[in-house]
């Protein structure tokens, strides 16, 4: 597949969104049940207006995705079957408790009150984790994404990033919570690393047990070789569901995104905690984030369309 | 319950695109899918929009091999998986007679349905900004302004060696189930389960997965 910066962007940033709005619940909890500790309610206001932005920011890209994005409110029709309608919806319930909960935390609401708006909240960022998972992994032919690992990724990488991203945020205005916060980032980052790299080896399997070909494609049996395509032009055909990199490059990225996404946060994650240095955790975020972006590239290049067989010799 | 399609016949076809060309005029002229935009047509890099395309495949070891031209447009599947994928419902399929349709006054062009599409039937206007496919020529079908003989797909029409043939194939008595029933007709990439509507006649002496 031919991959979209703007659905990059929008996977990645919604997912430090959703990560980090787990975080501050997490840090919610945790003051709760530490007598001795008091963030104020600044620290939550300021934090759910951060993960709308990151929100937002995902919105934004999504936009530039559509070719008419003013008509992007017939999206919500189609929940029953499509996971793409699913998402449209989830995306802005998620967002309109996460303002809930700015708005509550801002007029000094209790506390019950806010972890209750706050679980709604998470539960509905759970559900969103789950519908932008499905919209890849429910299409049974395009094998590298119809695996739940797809989903599960995107949970894992999503927490890891908005911890990393909380650590840093503790930095500035909570410090007792950049230890709680950059352990649970290390953990998920190396549970990601996990997931991930059995999604790799998983489907380097697929390879190796092809099942749409040039037979099943034309229904021929033996040897069947393309001789031309029908056009001596290019296609949307030929250009949307091939990344047109080399294989060189492809391999290049993925090396990449392995080394920025996992161990280089970690290093900087374990600095940062013993040092408490916002700069050193804000380099934690910027790297894995700059190796998600690299990672969901190489999510979209690595799927081979079945349509491609049809596209193989311009003749 | 009606289901329109194509059979064609491979033994027949000898790969002139007149079904493509005739597509295009039809299509590129007409108010409810025109224009298909072409851009760079004489330039360096041309690229169009087609709902019909006419491939060519080497089949077999030389020297008993055969040149297999394969035309391929929108197989207007029995279950199709580009309509439920859709956000919006544009992209349907009609209870009345089984012909995939994208509604392009909903489509908010997310390109979706065509990552859904096995076949690479669905192909996206840059102009218009909405995902385009084969209509079956639903705008003529019905058109009881032209002659009766006239109302099928324009490539059926265009076909000089009638290697098209247009008809309700879950009507057991129309030609072109009867030609589907006595030529072993096959659709294609069977294991994806998206059971095509159109389907294709085997070549006499090629065996067929």
């Amino acid at each position: 597949m031919h991959p979209a910066f703007s659905v990059i962007f929008l996977t990645t940033l919604i997912g430090v969104s959703q990560g980090f709005f787990t975080a501050l619940m997490i840090g919610q909890v945790f003051e709760l049940s530490n007598a001795n500790l008091n963030f104020g309610d600044n620290f939550y206001t300021v934090g759910a207006l951060l993960a709308l932005i990151f929100c937002g920011g995902g919105l934004v890209a999504s936009f530039f995705h559509l070719g008419h994005p003013e008509r992007a409110w017939r999206a919500f029709s189609q929940w029953r079957t499509s996971w793409l309608s699913r998402e449209a919806i989830m995306l802005p319930v998620f967002m309109a408790f996460v303002f809930l909960y700015m708005l509550m935390s801002f007029n000094g609401a209790g506390t019950q009150d806010l972890l209750l708006v706050g679980l709604i909240a998470i539960v509905a960022s759970f559900v969103l984790f789950y519908c932008t998972g499905m919209i890849y992994a429910c299409i049974s032919f395009l094998r590298e994404w119809a695996t739940p690992l797809t989903i599960v990724n995107f949970i894992l990488f999503g927490c890891a990033s908005g911890f990393t991203f909380a650590s840093f945020y503790a930095a500035l205005s909570a410090p007792a919570l950049i230890e709680t916060y950059a352990w649970f980032a290390i953990v998920f980052t190396i549970m990601s690393l996990g997931t991930r790299y059995w999604t790799l080896a998983r489907n380097a399997e697929l390879r190796k047990n092809v099942k749409t070909n040039a037979q099943t494609a034309t229904g021929f049996r033996g040897r069947v070789v393309q001789r031309s395509q029908g056009q001596m032009g290019g296609s949307y055909n030929t250009r949307e569901f091939f990344h047109g990199a080399t294989d060189l490059f492809v391999k290049k990225i993925k090396s990449i995104f392995m080394v920025l996404v996992f161990p280089v946060p970690v290093v900087l994650l374990f600095l940062g905690m013993g040092s408490e240095s916002a700069f050193i955790l804000f380099l934690a975020f910027a790297v894995q984030y700059a190796g998600l972006v690299a990672e969901r590239w190489y999510f979209f290049a690595q799927v081979n369309h079945p349509q491609n067989i049809y596209y193989q010799t311009v003749g | 319950m009606t289901q329109l399609a194509l059979v064609i016949d491979l033994n027949v076809c000898v790969g002139c695109h007149a079904c493509v060309t005739s597509c295009k005029q039809w299509n590129t002229s007409s108010l409810g899918t025109g224009p298909l935009p072409d851009d760079n047509p004489y330039g360096a890099d041309p690229s169009g929009v087609f709902f019909n395309r006419v491939q060519t495949f080497e089949v077999g070891t030389y020297p008993t091999s055969d040149t297999v031209h394969l035309p391929k447009s929108c197989l207007h599947c029995e279950d199709p998986p580009c309509v439920p994928v859709c956000p919006t419902g544009a992209s349907h399929k009609r209870e009345k007679d089984g012909i995939v349709l994208v509604d392009y006054d909903k489509c908010i062009g997310c390109k979706y349905c065509s990552w859904a599409c096995p076949y690479g039937a669905r192909e996206f206007d840059e102009h218009e900004k909405v995902m385009k496919k084969c209509t079956l020529c639903v705008d003529r079908i019905y058109d009881e302004s032209i002659p009766e003989a006239e109302r099928k797909p324009s490539c059926v029409i265009a076909c000089p060696a009638s290697a098209r043939i247009f008809g309700d194939v879950h009507d057991p008595e129309s030609e072109a189930s009867k030609m589907i029933r006595e030529n072993n007709g096959y659709a294609l990439m069977p294991e994806i389960g998206t059971k095509p509507a159109n389907q294709y006649l085997p070549r006499a002496n090629k065996k067929t997965i």
